[in-house]
């Protein structure tokens, strides 16, 4: 396999958009990208879109060809990856086979999602169409319900109070305040998140990632490429890995972990040679509070039950022992769905070429984000090296 | 949306919404609900159909207080994980109790229930519930 490096990156601030459409937002992002690595779009010979909702929210679905025309690049191969919330991981995965292959010397990735055009209620019922139609949406259960009931179960395992895994929003939204990206650059306390109203108990609102739109986008090469188009401060995609779980959480042996990260994640970390305590910076898909402590405890930051205390101690801001989120997350930077996997490498790459402002994590060498597709049934983690 | 108002779609998983059959692998005596060709657990394609016991325990459950397409007006409603008496694990609704009352570990048993409506004057999609069973 060929090395793939990150040659730029690109993004749109996560929010409502009132006045852009999901092409817009696209074109956005991936011409940003492209002008960051510093190259003409015409060198750019594959185009992956990561998208989950198009086709529920716009009655949109071709975004390949759709995104590569109104970026000026009809012509190259275009492809739209979905694997619900993991959809923008997906792609860059894809993106990255495509480059590691030799296949291509040059690609772009762009992850897109449009959530403000449609009703909450229509936007409830295409997240659930992550979920098996016949089975689960059958009985009424949604998507917070079904993060709730793994919620539930771990509070009740492990005898932990709610409050501390509800800390893991207040963390994000202080780090969102310095991303000129994020959606919700303001603090909130404690107390807000617990009296804000439950969704689905004991989910409250504010444990929840929002409803937004966004656009991030990649531009990968190999080192032949890279050689003639050279930049500063660049970022190697040292692994990327993926996997799935048994599709429905009440199938699986255990609620209370998350099989198919552990899974990707030992792939790419051992793929990279590296062992978790190098991680210097960490994404997890805080789409839940919950989510977010699972992902530390995986990846073995603490024992089972354990994870809420990195959370309250404050280990998860820069200068901590794992400074996670550090843009925001999806609580604060924003969960624009299908480009959320791109926006976790796009926030990386941010600290790794050491653009993160005040929220700089010191001599950062080495960025992990995991990215979770319906209530983990995929994952898709990228582990990413600063090349010196 | 179109694909919600199918009556083929729901008439051909009858018998294993409406007398829940599950699937018992014959490799490696997983069960599993609902019943189908591969074992999700081992991958061996030989799994039988069995109906499931009727009784069980909650592991887990939620409260839907914003309802999903087609349940709009029954919220707060609850939805629970619950494992039946050999082992199957069950996604399905409680009803008969407040939310409140509901513990994890609960005895329940299964109830044939309506579930929703697909669109006006079409038909009704029925299927198991549990209530508590004391
Ligand atoms: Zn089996």
């Amino acid at each position: 396999m060929k090395r793939v490096y990150i040659l730029g990156a690109g993004a749109t601030k996560v929010g409502e958009h009132w006045d852009k459409s999901l092409r817009e937002l696209a074109v956005e992002a991936l011409l940003s990208a492209i002008k960051d690595a510093g190259i003409d779009k015409r060198e750019v010979e594959a185009l992956y879109v990561g998208n989950m909702m198009s086709g529920e929210l716009q009655g949109q679905e071709h975004l390949g060809s759709l995104i590569a025309t109104w970026s000026g690049m009809a012509g190259i191969p275009a492809f739209k990856v979905e694997a619900a919330c993991a959809s923008g991981g997906a792609a860059v995965h894809q993106a990255f086979l495509a480059v590691a292959s030799g296949a291509y010397d040059c690609v772009a990735v762009v992850g897109v999602e449009k959530m403000t055009d449609a009703l909450p209620s229509d936007v409830t019922a295409a997240l659930l169409t992550a979920e098996d139609q016949e089975y689960t949406v059958f009985v009424g259960a949604t998507f917070v319900a079904l993060n709730a009931m793994v919620y539930r179960y771990y509070l009740s395992k492990y005898g932990v109070k709610q409050e501390h895994v509800a800390q893991f929003a207040v963390h994000c939204h202080r780090m969102a305040v310095a991303n000129p990206y994020a959606q919700f650059r303001r603090e909130v306390k404690l107390e807000d998140v617990m009296s804000s109203p439950l969704i689905a108990d004991p989910i409250r609102l504010l444990e929840c990632a929002p409803t937004g739109d966004g656009a991030a986008a990649l531009v990968l090469c190999d080192e032949e490429y890279l050689k003639r188009n050279p930049r500063d401060e660049l970022v190697e995609i040292a692994a990327s890995a993926a996997a799935t779980d048994i599709f429905s959480v009440h199938e699986r042996k255990d609620l209370s972990t998350v099989a198919s990260f552990r899974r990707a994640a030992e792939c790419a970390l051992k793929r990279a040679k590296v062992e978790p305590e190098r991680i210097d910076v960490l994404e997890a898909h805080d789409a839940f509070t919950i989510l977010g402590v699972l992902t530390l405890e995986e990846l073995g930051f603490a024992p089972r039950g354990e994870g809420w205390r990195l959370v309250v101690e404050g280990q998860l801001a820069p200068g901590g022992k794992i400074p996670t989120n550090t843009m925001g997350g999806l609580k604060a930077r924003g969960h624009p769905v299908g480009a959320t996997g791109v926006y976790q490498v796009f926030d990386l790459f941010t600290q790794l070429t050491e653009r993160a402002g005040s929220n700089q994590v010191d001599n950062a060498e080495i960025g992990f984000a995991g990215n979770f597709g319906g209530v983990a049934g995929t994952t898709v983690v990228h582990l990413l090296k600063r090349v010196r | 949306m179109v694909w919600s108002e199918s009556v083929p779609r729901f008439w051909r998983e009858r018998a294993r919404k409406y007398r829940l059959v599950g699937g018992r692998c014959r490799k490696c005596n997983s069960i599993v609900y609902p019943h189908r060709s591969v074992c999700p657990h081992c991958g061996a394609e030989n799994m039988e159909p069995i109906e499931l016991p009727r009784r069980g325990k909650v592991v887990t459950f939620s409260v839907v207080r914003h309802p999903p397409r087609g349940f709009e007006g029954k919220e707060p409603f609850l939805v629970a994980v619950i494992e039946l008496e050999n082992g199957a694990r069950v996604l399905s609704q409680l009803v008969d109790v407040h939310p409140e009352d509901v513990k994890e570990g609960m005895e329940v048993v299964a109830v044939f229930r309506r579930y929703r409506e697909q669109a006006p004057n079409g038909i009704i999609e029925y299927g198991i519930k549990f209530r508590p069973l004391k």
